[in-house]
């Protein structure tokens, strides 16, 4: 038998590059980094995807984007069909587009990735996504398929406003079933509003926009509404709710445990972003929310969060911002752009260093850190090579704004109001993995208060878990649910 | 399980004129599930910061909570501005844990100063209520300062007084009157101290020698006030706890006091400005 003649691939385009405010004006503003495609850059880089008949980007979305059909559409200049496909599962896309781990997931999935740049999916979708996100989602295309008529004895509560409940609302209102979101703080969104910053995730522009086209779809939101403190699960199955979504977060900041931890000037990434953020402390006085300006900042954590507090805290006018990691940069668990940015923005990577003590004046004013210089050891368990500190070699760095960014736990406001909710070991709720349910009938959890402090992107996989079971029990899941 | 969503003020009421007043607003949820102890998180305008304040009472029949406020920085300026009919924007609550009541206490002393008395009176209200015998100390520097000595007067068994100028009860701070009481009676199950700092710390002092169990209520800075920001922390018997969550009440011999106070001092600076900034632009206006 003969070989068949291979086809002469065509070689591949190289990945379309985002255009992005340029470093040096960018640390002036609160203005977004990122810029997005154009219409043409999206159509190239959209032309670059195979189509694979089998798409393995599918298998690593946590929300199932149908992400060659929206693709194709895109690779045909069909803006509008791209964002309806995207639609069909992803109720926020203008968010995800932006925030999703893309390089862990769809796109670390893609076939490409293997031998070359795999197609920029979070791109696309955000490009798909931005020009429609002043579009109501019941309008889409004049269709208003997606706005199933609300049958209000189908009611669904939602403890929380962040991804994983936004997920839920989005998913249940566009089956009929009435959706109620109660909000402890006073604005919606949960970690969208107070914990990523305005330079990577415009509030007004998108979270606000992708919330009140599910405002659209009849869900109603209730803010200053503390689970656990207003109202307990119980009085919500009183009021009528067949199924309740716990979605509240994982709250409750960790700490270094070293001397000096309680001054003035050291503050949890949470208290920091949540002043910038929700606070608008950037724009004190004429906000009231006050946060500390500082010339020497030192960021403590390698993860997202570390990167959005360094970045703020450079757009806040500080001299020299610092990310102390005990790892090198290649071992932080942050997204590559992220830290890509941050360098570039001129973020000092600290690594091989953890922090031993912070001193302050006599005021209780933080003034300094005292710092352990770490190598790399021995591989352990996970086969990650552990940092050891290097014996005598400590030193001393100037900071009077620290901020803490090592994660949470759980949160006790709700779940230690709520006996009946059983905890798994680490202290977060236990739910069945396939369903997302407690263990109380009918209740249901996800994102961090499940697996503790995780990505939107999981979230909204554990929201579209707990929403497939939750219709199938209401009676009003779709076709292909 | 709609929660409250216009919080209207019914009644406003001067009690040291331009200095503190007490709101009775209306919550009728909040009213509901609110317990001695429990604090609220407010905001009073869209660029409004999140402020916490203690529960002074509540009637849960007539859906209303009562606040009582010291005027001393922007926000609470423009909580004063308010008057009866006006809405507060954000209501959050009820927060932190309620007061540890047990029916079996003996007697408890209760000690309020400064506006700390209006959350005094509530805790003190729960005691009596649970069958407690209580009695109030109340102090302030002259007679016209002092702040809910009739309330107080209706269900203590005593309410003693102490002001720096002798103008009403004793000449002196609630800690002689707090020492006195301790010497001489033999009765007392638990103290609760609620005020400023210095003098939750001094209470604190003057019980240690009793080994009298010692409630103190804390102030600490709070922003979101649901555990999430870790501003409100204090140092308890060595450990890092959250006044929003794990509080606000702790044993008052195990606060770190000074701690509690220099963290009080981290926006004073600020503070100031945002007031300066706020007055200026009112006079502009």
């Amino acid at each position: 038998m003969t070989e068949p003649i291979k086809k002469k691939k065509k070689p591949l385009a190289p990945r379309v590059p985002m255009p992005n405010q340029p470093p040096a004006e960018r640390v002036k503003n609160f203005e977004e980094v990122a810029l997005g495609y154009t219409y043409e850059l999206a159509v190239n880089e959209a032309r670059r995807c195979l189509q694979c008949k089998k798409p393995l980007c599918v298998k690593g979305c946590p929300v199932e984007v149908p992400i060659p059909q929206f693709i194709a559409h895109l690779a045909e200049g069909n803006v509008g069909l791209a964002y309806e496909t995207i639609k069909t599962t992803n109720s926020l896309p203008a968010i995800c587009g932006r925030v999703c781990p893309q390089e862990n997931q769809c796109e670390g999935a893609c076939i490409l990735n293997k031998k070359d740049q795999p197609i920029a999916i979070g791109r696309l979708e955000r490009f798909a996504a931005d020009q429609y996100v002043h579009i109501d989602a019941c309008d889409l295309l004049t269709g208003r398929r997606d706005c199933v008529p609300v049958d209000p004895s189908k009611r669904v509560a939602c403890i929380g406003s962040g991804p994983s409940s936004l997920t839920v609302a989005g998913y249940l209102s566009s089956r009929g079933v009435k959706v109620t979101v109660f909000e402890a703080l006073h604005e919606v969104g949960g970690v969208l509003v107070y914990g990523i910053p305005e330079f990577r995730l415009p509030k007004d522009r998108i979270v606000a926009k992708e919330i009140s086209a599910l405002g659209l779809q009849e869900v109603e939101f209730v803010t200053n509404s503390v689970g656990g403190k207003t109202f307990s699960i119980q009085d919500l199955f009183d009021r009528g709710y067949q199924a309740v979504f716990i979605g509240v977060g994982a709250g409750l900041p960790k700490f270094l445990n070293i001397p000096g931890e309680n001054q003035n000037g050291v503050y949890t990434s949470n208290e920091y972003l949540t002043r910038v953020n929700l606070g608008r402390a950037y724009d004190f006085p004429n906000y009231d929310t006050p946060v500390i300006r500082a010339k020497n900042v030192t960021v403590y954590g390698g993860g997202n969060v570390a990167m959005d507090a360094a970045r703020t805290a450079l757009r806040l006018g500080a001299e020299s911002v610092r990310v102390v990691y005990r790892r090198t940069v290649a071992d932080m668990p942050a997204r590559r752009e992220e830290i890509e940015h941050a360098e570039e923005e001129g973020v000092i990577m600290e690594t091989l260093a953890a922090p031993l003590a912070f001193s302050g004046d006599d005021r209780f004013n933080l003034t300094s850190v005292k710092l352990q210089r770490m190598e790399l050891g021995e591989p352990d368990a996970s086969g990650r090579r552990s940092p050891v500190p290097v014996e005598g070699a400590t030193y001393e760095l100037d900071t009077d704004l620290a901020i803490i960014a090592v994660g949470t736990r759980a949160n006790p406001l709700l779940i230690s109001n709520e006996p009946e909710l059983k905890l798994n070991d680490w202290g977060y709720v236990q739910v069945d993995e396939k369903t997302g349910e407690t263990s109380i009938p009918n209740v249901f959890a996800g994102g961090d208060i499940v697996t503790g402090a995780a990505t939107v992107i999981l979230a909204m996989g554990a929201g579209r878990r707990a929403s497939k079971c939750i219709a199938k029990r209401l009676g009003c899941e779709r076709e292909g649910d | 399980m709609n929660a409250d969503k216009t919080f209207t003020i019914l009644d406003k009421e001067q009690l040291i004129p331009g200095q503190t007043s007490k709101l009775v607003v209306s919550a009728p949820q909040i009213a509901l599930k609110a317990k001695p102890g429990n604090f609220v998180i407010l905001r009073i305008a869209e660029k409004g910061e999140r402020i916490p304040l203690t529960i002074a009472d509540t009637d849960p029949e007539a859906g209303t909570i009562t606040m009582v406020y010291l005027v001393m920085g922007k926000s609470t300026a423009m909580l004063d501005e308010l008057d009866k009919g006006d809405e507060i924007l954000d209501l959050c609550g009820p927060l932190g844990k309620p007061t540890h009541i047990s029916t079996e206490a003996g007697t408890v002393v209760c000690v309020g100063g400064g506006t700390g008395v209006a959350a005094m009176h509530h805790i003190a209200k729960g005691h009596h209520r649970a069958g407690n015998k209580v009695v109030a100390v109340i102090g302030a520097r002259s007679k016209d300062l002092l702040l809910f000595e009739r309330e107080l007067g209706q269900f203590c068994d005593k309410v003693l007084i102490a002001t720096n100028d002798g103008s009403a009860g004793v000449q002196g701070f609630v800690t002689g009157v707090l020492q006195d009481y301790l010497e001489n009676e033999s009765d007392i199950g638990e103290v609760v101290a609620v005020g400023p700092v210095p003098m939750m710390a001094a209470v604190a002092e003057t019980t240690r020698p009793f080994e009298v169990k010692t409630t103190v209520s804390l102030n600490s800075i709070m922003l979101d006030g649901i555990g999430m920001c870790g501003a409100c922390r204090v140092t308890v018997a060595g450990d890092t706890r959250f006044a929003c969550v794990d509080g606000p009440e702790f044993d008052g011999h195990e606060v770190d006091f000074t701690e509690l106070s220099n963290r009080l001092a981290a926006f004073k600076t600020m503070e100031q400005a945002a007031h300066d900034h706020y007055c200026k632009c009112k006079c502009d206006d």
